[in-house]
Order: C-alpha cells, then sequence, then structure tokens
C-alpha cells in the first residue's frame, strides 16, 4: 500500500503520520504538497491534523479550494482511500466528501486529552482489526471537534451504519458526561456511504507507537493493509 | 461601465446549531447586570467591495461566494446588503 500525506500550510500533524504508515508499517510513503495534484500512484490519502490556512474563516474551509484537493475528490470517487484526521475530518465535510459539519465545543474550549471511544462495527476497511464494540483509547486535540448535522442526515448515518467511533465512558456506555465536545450521538468518526472515506477527530497516529505505550491507533491503518 | 458595490455579509449560525459562545456572551452581560438580555447569537461580518455591471449582477455573484466559500450552509445562514460606491 502507497500512503500519500498532504501537507496544507499549518498542517502539523502529517510528520507523526508518516512515521507510522512508513517508520513502524515499512509502507512506501510520500508527502503530497498542498499545490501538486498528481496523486495516481498512490493508494491511501491522508489529510492530517494541524490548522490548514491558519483555520481562517471555518477550519478546512480554505483548504477545501487548493489544489490537491480536486485530486483527492477523484481519488475518492474512484473508490480509492481516504482518511481525514482531526483537520483532515474538517476539510472531509467542507469539501463535501462527508456529510455535517464540525463547530465549536460544547464548553468553547480546546480539548487535549485521551478519551475512551467504542468501535461501532467493525465491518469496515478501518475498522475490521478490531472487535465489534471494542472500546479503544485515543488522544484528541481540537477547538471545533463538536460534530453536527441535521436530523435526516444523522439518521442515515445510523441506517447505514457509518459512525464507526463514537464517545463512551470506560464502561463503553455512551453518556452525555463522556462527551468531550458535545457531538450529536457523541459520533468521534464516520465514513462516506461506500466506505472508502474516514473522517475522525481522534488522533490514531499518535497512539501507534509501542515506545508511547498507546497502540490502540495501529490496527486501523494495519486494516488498509 | 461598471459600477464598484460595497457589501456586507451577515453570516449566522442557523437557529437549530447552539451556540456556545453566544452562550458565554449572554451570561457575561447578565452578570454585568442587563438582566434583560434574553438571547444572544454570534456571528460573523464580512466585507467587501467588488465591480459589476449591474445590482443584479452583484447580488448573483455574493450569493456564489457565500455558497462556494464564505458561508457552510450546513451550519450558517446568511443575509447580505450593498451599496453603490460613487
Amino acid at each position: 500500500m502507497k500512503f500519500g500525506v498532504i501537507v496544507f500550510p499549518g498542517s502539523n500533524c502529517d510528520r507523526d503520520v508518516e512515521m507510522v504508515t512508513k517508520g513502524i508499517l515499512n509502507q512506501p510513503t510520500r508527502f503530497i504538497w498542498h499545490q501538486d495534484t498528481d496523486i495516481d500512484d498512490l493508494d491511501v490519502i491522508v489529510i492530517p491534523g494541524g490548522f490548514s490556512y491558519g483555520d481562517y474563516l471555518r477550519c478546512g474551509a480554505i483548504a477545501r479550494f487548493s489544489n490537491v484537493m480536486k485530486s483527492v475528490m477523484e481519488h475518492a470517487k474512484q473508490g480509492k482511500y481516504v482518511l481525514g484526521i482531526c483537520n483532515g475530518f474538517q476539510v472531509l465535510t467542507e469539501s463535501g466528501l462527508l456529510p455535517g459539519a464540525l463547530i465549536r465545543n460544547r464548553d468553547l474550549h480546546f480539548i487535549c486529552d485521551r478519551v475512551p471511544l467504542k468501535v461501532e462495527q467493525n465491518q469496515s476497511v478501518w475498522t475490521k482489526n478490531y472487535q465489534s464494540q471494542q472500546i479503544l483509547t485515543l488522544p484528541i486535540a481540537h477547538g471545533e471537534g463538536r460534530y453536527y448535522a441535521d436530523d435526516d442526515t444523522l439518521k442515515n448515518l445510523e441506517d447505514n451504519q457509518q459512525i464507526l467511533f463514537r464517545y463512551v465512558n470506560s464502561h463503553g456506555e455512551i453518556t452525555e458526561d463522556s462527551n468531550p465536545n458535545g457531538s450529536l450521538h457523541n459520533i468521534a468518526g464516520i465514513c462516506n456511504q461506500q466506505g472508502n472515506v474516514l473522517g475522525m477527530m481522534p488522533h490514531p497516529e499518535r497512539a501507534a507507537d509501542q515506545a508511547l505505550k498507546a497502540i490502540d491507533g495501529l490496527a486501523l491503518f494495519q486494516g488498509l493493509l | 461601465m461598471s459600477q464598484q458595490y460595497q457589501c456586507r455579509i451577515y453570516v449566522t449560525l442557523r437557529p437549530s446549531v447552539l451556540d456556545p459562545a453566544g452562550t458565554a456572551v449572554q451570561s457575561g452581560l447578565q452578570q454585568l447586570g442587563y438582566s434583560e438580555v434574553e438571547r444572544v447569537r454570534v456571528g460573523k461580518y464580512i466585507e467587501l467591495t467588488l465591480r459589476a455591471e449591474d445590482e443584479e449582477t452583484a447580488k448573483q455573484h455574493l450569493d456564489q461566494m457565500c455558497d462556494q466559500l464564505l458561508v457552510n450552509t450546513v451550519i450558517e445562514n446568511y443575509s447580505f446588503e450593498l451599496t453603490p460606491v460613487a
């Protein structure tokens, strides 16, 4: 599997992703500058976390119009894999590759923490190396991660089992207290209907190295191989 | 001959979207003693000038700009005013 990691001005998790895909999983990985358009050689595109274009206007709003995103849309249309983490998730909703939007956290604070998540189903390429209903702990670091969508969109996401990760408490219960940012339906990560595009606020790449004593994110990348 | 317009664009959160910033500002106002304040919603204001053949064209272009970039219609509504610059 050949990975490409997009680099926007303001991306700051690009190297963390490369560390996992290349450093740990030994997969060929290259960075893609936001002005490049030739990504035909790549199997998986990762849009990393950070603050693309300073988060001006809205998070992800400007990044969506960068040259590389036209190619990413095409890549996704062909059924190839696209993973958006944190700011990458925001870019995916802004670009319409995923439904809904990510808005200011309920309590207005930037949250940097490690939180429990539940894997809702493991029939997806992204979760096939997890157990369904497995509880993971992954880092989150965002100020605008509150998932919002209208009722019809939420119903579609639920009906089609597109919600892959939800914020839960340590017992796996979906509660308001375990919802760090106020996301509707405790949503932490969703895929598109075809399943080849995943967006998530938690950072699997920051929990994929034994040296960090946190490896719950590694299986997500391994599922792609 | 084209005309220059001064445009004022107001972006507001859709009523169905909770606005924690608005709630925080509201409680700040109430703590200052403005107990009459009942509801605060915080939005964005964008100013721009543009040239267009006529007002109708200017409005059309503004609508497109809002839909494509300035506004995320999943969570926001917008309105605008424009005045010709002499």
